[in-house]
């Protein structure tokens, strides 16, 4: 379980939540713009000064002299384009060609002079409204497409996997321009003349060209290669590999029955037994339930001596029972009303006085536990705050609607239920987490490498996608679409196991 | 050992149950049937074996014998099917045995309601697979029954799906047969198919949709309207034509658009034409794709972009078109190529990509297309295309010595580029294209051939190519002359024209022997022609001839009575007022001459038509008679007084002080000057 992200962890994206308010974001979903922020406007600082800008830096107008070449300004973007784009893309409308129409769209690194028009110079590439030409980091261009004037809208696209870029006009496909480009690039404009201004959409309205198709087409592309790579195997390891990680990923999570079936259908044996499988199954089914009290009486008495040398994870079941005993789901008796109760009248400890008399009491025995545990093992920043989170919900009338309400959300309990079928698993010397979720978290680390190290094709390979076995979010759509795939996506893991809400999203935060 | 023994031990066991085919026991003859099922799938050998060895005819026999069970049948129609699937040969083999009758008199005794049944799918499968062999001709008509019996089976299963698909995508061949097609329901049958999620199904669902629309208005447009589940059919040809989707899927979306385009159900404007449809046309034709994909896609784009302007320079700006058409015309098929198995090209393509070493002729053959539709009207293009390498070379080459199409191609191409004048005067002059032209010309009898290069030989006519001289010293007024006598409308229309180009502004010679080649008879066998075009040239033939004095009045000497014959009979046939204008326009002319002047002042008759025209109301019309009287009256010419005092006679300068009150400026200034010719 993720430290310190306990609330946002209670509903990672599974694809961004952002999608329907932030339309350039939705564009590249693979972007972690935490470490390599998309690029959104022009730079107010990365530019030179005759150029202006204005309307939140998409606007830019040439305030020169203009009266040769040596008058040329450009300015870049905010941010580089990040790997992770896969298929990056924006588009200039020509508000005004000016007095010449010498305008110039394209990339550039950073520190690549600004007095000049894009395209001239090394690490720079650009398309020339005067003449059609492109230019590679050469003072003279090539024929390349149609000039471009007042009321034309000049599409960038830089394709991140084969390391090309295009433009398009006014929606049409011209072609490709450059190969074998650098990294980090930043879009960039140059304007030569007065009166001369462009406007900039960085994803933030729709394109005119239809980018969404040609990610698409990518997107096969990379699934294709991901599906035909060729896997050495010989003697059929691979396949009893595989059957091995299905069939440890069942045992794990203590689907017996599966288990059984699968291992039946394989010819594998199992590492443990089965009753020991249905054990872990049981106590599982408690934690999940919110019965904690039983869960941990039923530890104690299928495994003497686990939570006794664990006293970490005994606090944390603890903590658990207390949040539930809040929650009215940990109770002697039986009210029937099951994770969360009722949507109406939900009262602390199912409004029973005598129950919350026994909250109190348990909840003294658990500070004090805390104490013990802090003499004995020292300070535990994480035991803190897990113990003043859960203590902190007693200060509200309503506790549900509170600021520390997510904890008495049922999803909360499935890391608490790993995190003790784990320390079950382990006790008997079996893997803390099955192969399976390890194979899982290596491959987003790989791919969160791969966007770091700017590979452009992790993009379009998302483990969601190939776990839900559904494809990736079409990549411009509605807000609608994307709330309908990721429900879809939800209800296939909600009919495989039936216990684990959401379980593959835990995977994401280890 | 081993071969010889196991050769011949085969061979006696297959007679053994093909004995048993033609036993009486019903249990025996379906136990040969099972057993030469399994010997024949998968074994080309086994089915040119079996073919050979007449068996087929007994397998007919079986499926057409009202008393054999059902079961029976189905297992020898699978049988036919197997070998319907071998060799083309071995499919033609069946045709010429008589397999599809018997398997359409079947189908139609087939229940209606029976579609699921394994026999009603089994005779749909062998249907399918004899038609995608491409050697069976589709049914001359269809009988509506069966059609509508046979598209009621289209809808379930996939099986029968795929089938009919197939069938009616091969078998929609005329314009009848479209109609037929559509009337039956085949739309409604097409646009439920491309929703299929089998692409087996929806690939000959779009292939059938494509031969549907080919050319056909009428058809087309219904098949626009039509929608499958809240979608318009071309809709969901945008959807399968995703970049997405698989490649062929993509090409034969592509296609069916193109074809609805070009039969007017949708503008050149949609978007899903010129955005959509172009590029993935343009994408198709990448270096990365299969040969056959990239001629399909190159001639399927040269007809997207055959008519308008706009998808012209779209698709010339769009992905480096014009330097990956060049790609086409350097290109040559590596010797190890195989041939595509199993590719699902159009029932249109079928077989044309068996042979590899054609393919370097097919690409040629697509680029010269692609390039011909690129330039056929806007000159930057025009000269972007003549810039490309090889380009020339490659026409006049293939104008020379490639098989057909691909002189069509070529011919095409420099259609295209004859219509600039730059051009015609630098490249086409330096390339020398008119000889291996006249070369087409004379010597090939293919129509549309001909037709082509005779548009391309009146361009290299006009009064400003250089090659016009040379032409004519090859004999090409006689050449042409006989076209004129073609049945063929289209190579008579171009024939007149060339020579009306030819006569333009031409040396005497040469116009006494466009009269002496064409004779005057034909030139009245023209003048009646029912092509109103053809009549227009005509005219402008004589027109052209008859000009400047001299030429004129020689001409006149020789044939005046016959042209003045000839003008009678237009201005007095029924005929439009641009025909008759022409005709005035040729009096006029003859008017201008000195001695050509009395053919028309001798004749009454021709003065009061002039007068009459005067006055009709369509100002075309007056200003052409006016000018003509004016021609006559022209006062320096000898005896001007004499024609003034004999029109003044017969009322034409009263006629024309009552035509001074016209609001017409032209008009008015054609009167003011006849009437200042008056003394």
């Amino acid at each position: 379980m993720a430290a310190g992200s306990g609330r946002h962890s209670a509903s990672p994206p599974l694809f961004p939540s952002v999608a329907a308010q932030d339309a350039v974001k939705s564009l590249y979903p693979m972007v972690n713009e935490e470490e390599t922020p998309l690029p959104r406007c022009w730079s107010s600082k990365d530019k030179y000064s005759f150029i202006g800008l204005s309307q939140n830096n998409l606007r830019v107008h040439y305030k020169g002299h203009g009266k040769n070449h040596k008058d040329a300004a450009s300015v870049r973007a905010t941010h580089p384009i990040p790997a992770a784009c896969g298929l990056y893309y924006y588009e200039v409308k020509i508000v005004s060609k000016g007095r010449d129409g010498y305008m110039g769209i394209g990339l550039s690194s950073q520190g690549v002079n600004m007095n000049r028009l894009p395209g001239w110079d090394k690490n720079s590439f650009g398309y020339h409204g005067d003449d059609g030409h492109s230019f590679c980091s050469s003072g003279s261009g090539h024929p390349y497409g149609p000039t471009f004037t007042t009321g034309d809208v000049i599409g960038c696209g830089i394709n991140l996997i084969d390391n090309v870029c295009f433009y398009t006009k006014n929606g049409h496909y011209l072609g490709v321009a450059f190969a074998d480009l650098p990294s980090q690039l930043y879009p960039t404009v140059g304007l030569q003349t007065p009166g001369e201004v462009v406007d900039a959409n960085f994803g933030q309205s729709p394109f005119v060209f239809d980018i969404g198709e040609m990610m698409r087409e990518l997107q096969s592309r990379v699934r294709n290669t991901i599906q035909t790579f060729p896997v050495p195997d010989t003697h059929g390891q691979w396949q009893s590999m595989l059957h091995r990680m299905v069939s440890t990923y069942l045992v794990h999570h203590g689907y017996c029955a599966t288990a059984e079936a699968f291992a039946r259908s394989t010819a594998q044996d199992f590492d443990e037994e089965l009753t020991s499988i249905r054990n872990r199954q049981k106590i599982q089914k408690l934690v999940l339930s919110g019965r904690m009290g039983e869960a941990i009486d039923t530890v104690h008495q299928l495994y003497p001596g686990l939570l006794e040398n664990n006293k970490n994870l005994l606090f944390m079941l603890k903590v658990r029972q207390f949040i539930e005993m809040v929650n009215g789901t940990d109770t002697d008796v039986k009210t029937g009303a099951g994770g969360g109760g009722g949507v109406g009248g939900r009262k602390m400890c199912g409004g029973s006085p005598a129950a919350i008399e026994r909250m109190l009491h348990f909840g003294r025995e658990v500070q004090h536990m805390s104490q013990v545990l802090k003499i004995h093992l020292g300070k535990s920043d994480q035991n803190k705050k897990m113990l003043q989170d859960a203590f902190s919900l007693l200060a509200y009338n309503d506790p549900w609607n509170s600021p520390v309400g997510w904890q008495l959300d049922p999803l909360q309990r499935e890391p608490v239920c790993q995190s003790l079928n784990s320390a079950i698993l382990e006790s008997h010397q079996l893997p803390r987490r099955p192969p399976l979720e390890i194979c899982v978290a290596h491959t987003r680390q790989l791919l969160t490498l791969m966007s770091r190290s700017g590979l452009g094709s992790c993009a379009f390979s998302s483990v969601d996608h190939v776990l839900g076995g559904s494809p990736l979010p079409p990549t411009p759509p509605s807000a609608a679409t994307t709330t309908t795939t990721a429900a879809a996506t939800n209800a296939l893991h909600h009919h495989h196991h039936h216990h684990y809400h959401h379980h593959h999203r835990h995977i994401h935060d280890q | 050992m081993g071969v010889a023994v196991l050769a011949r031990r085969d061979v006696e066991h297959s007679r053994v149950y093909i004995d048993q085919l033609y036993s009486n026991d019903s249990q025996k003859c379906f136990q040969a049937v099972s057993e030469l099922k399994f010997a024949v799938i998968g074994s080309v050998r086994e089915k040119g074996s079996i073919i050979e060895q007449g068996v087929v005819v007994r397998l007919l026999q079986i499926l057409r014998a009202p008393e054999l069970d059902i079961l029976l049948k189905t297992e020898v129609a699978t049988v036919l099917n197997s070998l319907a699937k071998g060799l083309p040969e071995h499919a033609a083999a069946l045709v010429q045995a008589g397999l599809l009758p018997v398997l359409w008199e079947q189908l139609e005794s087939c229940p209606s309601g029976g579609s699921g049944s394994a026999y009603t799918q089994m005779l749909l499968c062998c249907l399918r697979s004899i038609y995608r062999q491409g050697c069976a001709p589709p049914p001359p008509a269809w009988d509506q029954k069966l059609l509508s019996s046979l598209i009621q089976h289209g809808y379930h299963p996939p099986s029968n799906q795929e089938c009919v698909a197939n069938i009616l995508a091969h078998a929609c061949k005329t314009n009848e047969q479209q109609q037929q097609l559509v009337d039956a329901g085949g739309a409604d049958l097409v646009a439920c198919l491309l929703c299929s999620p089998v692409s087996r199904v929806q690939l000959p669902a779009l292939h059938c949709l494509t031969a549907m629309c080919f050319n056909n208005e009428r058809v087309s447009s219904i098949i626009a309207t039509k929608s499958y589940g809240g979608k318009a059919v071309p809709d969901l040809l945008v959807g399968l034509m995703a970049r997405d989707r698989p490649r062929d899927m993509q090409l034969a979306a592509a296609t069916a658009l193109t074809f609805l385009h070009r039969a007017g159900a949708l503008s050149a404007d949609d978007p899903r034409i010129i955005y959509k449809t172009l590029q993935c046309l343009v994408r198709m034709c990448r270096r990365d794709r299969e040969v056959w994909e990239r001629v399909e896609a190159a001639n399927t784009l040269a007809y997207l972009t055959e008519v308008s302007t706009d998808l012209q320079r779209t698709a010339a700006m769009t992905d480096h078109l014009i330097h990956t058409m060049n790609d086409y015309l350097k290109d040559t098929t590596p010797p190890n190529a195989s041939v595509p198995q199993g590719i699902s090209v159009s029932p249109v393509s079928c077989r044309q990509y068996d042979n590899p070493s054609t393919w370097p002729e097919l690409m040629v053959g697509a680029a010269l297309k692609v390039y011909a539709s690129l330039g056929a009207n806007d000159e930057d293009i025009r000269q972007r295309v003549i810039k490309t390498d090889v380009l020339m070379n490659t026409i006049v080459t293939s104008l020379s010595a490639a098989s057909p199409p691909v002189q069509l191609a070529a011919v095409r191409c420099l259609h295209s580029l004859s219509r600039s004048v730059h051009t015609l005067r630098t490249t086409l002059q330096d390339h020398v294209v008119w000889r291996p032209l006249m070369t087409v010309l004379k010597t090939s009898n293919n129509e549309e051939l001909v037709t082509v290069s005779s548009s391309t030989l009146c361009n290299l006519l006009l009064e400003f190519s250089p090659s016009k001289e040379q032409i004519l010293d090859q004999g090409a007024v006689e050449f042409l002359c006989g076209l004129t006598r073609r049945p063929h409308p289209g190579l008579r229309l171009n024939a007149v024209w060339a020579l009306m180009n030819m006569a333009f502004q031409a040396e005497h010679r040469v116009k006494v022997s466009i009269l002496h080649h064409l004779g005057t008879d034909q030139i009245f066998r023209l003048l009646s022609d029912t092509d109103v075009h053809i009549l227009m040239k005509t005219l402008g033939l004589l027109r052209n001839l008859l000009s400047t004095k001299g030429h004129i009045d020689q001409i006149m000497q020789c044939h005046g009575k016959e042209i003045m014959q000839a003008i009678i009979l237009i201005l007095e046939g029924e005929h439009s007022a641009e025909v008759k204008e022409q005709a005035l326009c040729i009096l006029a002319n003859i008017a201008d001459g000195d001695i050509a002047k009395s053919a028309i002042m001798s004749n009454e008759d021709v003065l009061k038509k002039l007068m009459n025209y005067m006055v009709i109301p369509n100002v075309k019309l007056q200003i052409a008679a006016t000018f003509c009287i004016s021609n006559l009256i022209w006062n320096v010419e000898e005896g001007a007084a004499e024609r003034q005092n004999k029109l003044r006679e017969m009322g034409v300068y009263k006629l024309l002080q009552n035509l001074m009150t016209t609001t017409d400026t032209g008009l008015f200034d054609k009167v003011k000057t006849a009437l200042q010719q008056f003394h």
